[in-house]
């Protein structure tokens, strides 16, 4: 194979948004006829790749070439023109128009100006049958088919503008054991007739199943071009996160250092877990303690979360309260049971950009205390100053807009808004992504000081180092599994990676 | 299952049609007659044409609010030119064509450029409309031009005694065209697409601005068109005429099986909407003793079942999905 000229060839590619360095000098290389895996963690820069490569985003430096021509991207147009297509996580399609026209709409075969549906629908099907072993009505709407084969009928529809280069961006991630097999069937049919497939994903068993090689990435830098089945998982996960292990040995871990005790058990989960987010799993937290849940992303970590704070339905299990008795159902219940959630989706699901520092402070202690009881404005004063200095926000100014603070900022302000309403449990997803040191810092200390309060956290992070850092005890997630648990006095890095990596 | 769930709306409203007009040839003398089902066509000619151009509208994700000014403003331009400044009609009904494609034209680029919504551009754009009626007069302007007068009475026959206008064949012309233009043209197509998934559309490589703004221009068209046929039948130009008219037009696309979020429909279904509206208005006459208000209560409680109706096929479709 590596004889082969290469159809696609990255080589240098820089790109930069503003106070970001998405890309740096990032290469890579596609031969004819293989499965080449794209993969990293959050942040890594797969889908700035992606992007780049499929002209949503230009290239601020460096070359790509198909069959040894340079080529320059502009636009999705540009990028199909060059025969690269890209089948999104999200099916980029139209769910009213029928399974024939979206493979065909904007090149309708057509006679005198005149659609011609007949010969549509028998190119369709012919299309699917052949090259995807699909054999469905083309008439009916795409959106009484599932995903999976949504998904189908997107990669026909890319086949059909002649690709080269086909690029599938996560696309399995909503789709169950069968239908994966199904369309890595598919995949290896492709690649036997000759595409190259670029498989962007965050499963480790998936990647090894179906790949050749795997290009890794790592915060927006090349971490290397590995043959699939010559590196190990363990090698696998250590590339992805970045840390070798002799270095994360040295790490301090504080939580082991300083002892405390534990309180009684608060909360616990027994069999709880959702159908395509989380199997089923159990886990106990106690009074005072930090449980960390570890994992890669699209382990199902945040799915634990949502359903510890009843966002979800549960389809199996429950959440219990052994002290106080009673569940969680709904995030209501959830606040009421005084549980607190800080969301990943802080710009979302958490921040309200028009309104100020205070009066985003204030939301959640107003909301639990009805609309009725109004809080005075100087008592709003009072507690948004005292919180300022606590957590140290800056600029330390209450009628500040929350938008035009800086994103470290911003999450000190949502921790602020729970902690006002005094949690006994507070679940942090990714309290620290896309923050500054300083302010990571200051948020692990935070955790520290107030689980020897009395506070119980459930905390999720990618970065491993920040989760052996402030918890007590770890809970390891791999492939929407709860695979492991770790407590204090046998956390040893080594283990907590053999666990992630699983295999 | 032998009905594609896609039809259901449209099969939903021609049952209807067939069931109301059933109704009343059992209830009434003289009901049941060819000339009856005609005069629906030609009483509501211009509603028809309009409700043509708010279909694409619709389908394509969007509302046209202007449609009602539009033809008052029409009728007013085609009134003022011909009548005060004795301009010819062949002259006039082009420029009076022209002035409604400019006009929608102009909200469909706001609305697509701007990324303003399009509620309000043809808010906006109604308020524009009708205030510039009263510009050219505050007062009716009565049409006597022979060409006018003409197509107001000429009758084409048909067989069994029964008889058309001019205006009710150009309305079945525009749905015919219509019809055409929706299924067996790129750009009808593509506003299915944009009306299905904007961003998707996009990605697929559509022509998005070019299908949003000409919708638009086509719903103008079809306003000033309506507004041509108007004054076939009302023989006038003013600026109160067509007040309130978009919603009637939205009741017919919406009772026609069309989704107001865009997508999901058929000219035809429109089509039926309209003489669902007209047969109503029908019973009602012949009832006699009924104000014509009745109309409104009917095609009120009319839109809550169909809206309803649509919420339940589309749930039951995302219950599939899962």
């Amino acid at each position: 194979m590596s004889t082969q000229m290469p159809i696609l060839q990255m080589t240098g590619i820089h790109k930069r948004f503003p106070g970001v360095k998405a890309l740096t000098d990032v290469k890579l290389r596609l031969y004819p006829g293989e499965v080449h895996a794209l993969m990293g963690e959050n942040g890594a820069g797969k889908s700035t790749l992606i992007k780049v490569l499929t002209g949503v985003y230009s290239i601020d430096e460096g070359l790509v070439e198909m069959d040894g021509t340079p080529v320059s991207i502009h636009s999705p147009q540009d990028s199909q023109a060059a025969g690269i297509s890209t089948v999104y996580q999200e099916v980029n399609l139209c769910p009213n128009l029928s399974v024939a026209e979206n493979i065909f709409i904007g090149r309708e075969p057509r006679r005198f100006g005149c659609i011609q549906w007949k010969e549509m629908n028998l190119r369709a099907a012919e299309l699917l049958t052949e090259r995807m072993n699909l054999h469905i009505d083309v008439t009916l709407p795409l959106h009484s088919y599932s995903v999976a084969v949504q998904q189908l009928v997107a990669i026909a529809r890319a086949l059909n503008i002649s690709a080269k280069v086909l690029i599938l961006d996560e696309p399995t991630s909503s789709l169950d054991q069968n239908e994966v097999d199904q369309l890595f069937r598919i995949m290896r049919k492709l690649q036997q007739e000759g595409l190259s497939i670029l498989f962007v994903t965050h499963f480790l068993d998936q990647m090894y199943e179906i790949s050749d090689r795997v290009t890794i990435l790592r915060g927006g830098e090349l971490v290397g071009e590995y043959m699939a089945k010559e590196l190990s998982r363990l090698d696998l996960v250590l590339k992805m996160i970045g840390k070798e292990l002799h270095l994360l040995e040295e790490l301090p871990v504080l939580a082991a250092e300083d002892q405390h005790s534990l309180g009684d058990e608060l909360i616990r989960a027994e069999g709880l877990g959702r159908k395509g987010g989380i199997e089923p799993f159990d886990l106990s937290i106690r009074k005072g303690e930090v449980v960390g849940l570890a994992g890669l992303l699209g382990s199902g970590r945040t799915e634990a979360a949502r359903l510890f704070f009843g966002a979800d339905k549960p389809d199996f299990g429950q959440v219990t309260l052994p002290a106080s008795g009673g569940g969680v159902h709904s995030p209501r219940e959830a606040i009421g049971r005084r549980i607190a959630f800080c969301s990943e989706n802080r710009k979302t699901e958490g921040i309200i950009g028009d309104l100020t520092v205070r009066e985003n402070i204030i939301l959640a202690l107003q909301a639990k205390d009805g609309m009725f009881r109004t809080i005075s404005r100087k008592r709003q004063e009072e507690l948004a100053g005292e919180y300022i200095r606590m957590l140290n926000i800056n600029p330390p100014s209450p009628d500040q807009l929350i938008k035009n603070l800086s994103g470290g900022n911003q999450q000190k302000v949502l921790l602020a808004r729970w902690l006002l309403t005094e949690p006994q449990l507070f679940i942090l997803d990714e309290p620290t992504r896309g923050i500054d040191i300083g302010a990571k810092a200051e948020i692990q200390k935070l955790v520290l000081t107030l689980s020897r309060q009395g506070m119980s956290f459930l905390f999720i992070s990618s970065e491993l180092e920040e989760v052996l850092r402030v918890s007590d005890r770890i809970a390891i997630l791999r492939d929407r599994r709860k695979v492991k648990e770790i407590s204090e006095k046998d956390m040893s890095q080594q283990q907590i990676m053999q666990a992630i990596a699983g295999g | 299952m032998s009905l594609n769930r896609k039809y259901i709306p449209i099969v939903v409203t021609i049952l209807l049609f067939i069931v109301m007009f059933t109704a009343g040839s059992f209830r009434y003398t003289g009901f049941f007659s060819l000339q009856v089902l005609m005069n629906l066509l030609i009483d509501n000619a211009f509603l028809l044409i309009t409700a043509v151009g708010m279909s694409f509208v619709i389908l394509s994700g969007g509302i046209d609010l202007s449609v009602g000014s539009v033809i008052a403003l029409s009728t007013m331009v085609s009134a003022g030119l011909v009548q005060q400044q004795g301009w010819p009609p062949a002259v006039v009904i082009p420029l009076v064509l022209l002035m409604g494609a400019v006009f929608g034209t102009l909200m469909g680029a706001m609305i697509h450029y701007f990324a303003i919504q399009p509620f309000i551009v043809t808010l906006a754009g109604m308020f524009l409309a009708r205030g510039l009626c009263y510009v050219i007069s505050i007062d009716t302007i009565t049409i006597d031009h022979s060409f006018y007068t003409a197509m107001a009475q000429t009758r084409i026959p048909l067989p069994g005694g029964s008889f058309l206008s001019i205006s009710a064949v150009i309305a079945l012309l525009a749905v015919a065209a219509a019809i055409f233009t929706a299924h067996y043209t790129r750009f009808g197509r593509n506003v299915y697409a944009l009306g299905g998934n904007e961003q998707s559309s996009l990605l697929m490589g559509l022509p998005v601005a070019r299908t949003k703004v000409l919708v638009y221009t086509l719903s103008g068209f079809c306003s000033a068109l309506a507004g041509v046929v108007f004054t076939f039948y009302m023989l006038s130009g003013y600026g109160l005429h067509a007040v309130g008219f978009e919603l009637d037009t939205i009741a017919a696309v919406v009772i026609g099986g069309t989704l107001l979020t865009g997508g999901v429909g058929y000219v035809l279904g429109t089509f039926f909407g309209v003489l669902i509206q007209g047969v109503i208005q029908t019973i009602i006459s012949f009832e006699g003793t009924l104000s014509s208000w009745w109309t409104k209560i009917v095609i009120g409680l009319l839109l809550f079942i169909f809206i309803l109706l649509q919420r339940v096929l589309s749930s039951r479709r995302l219950t599939v999905k899962e």
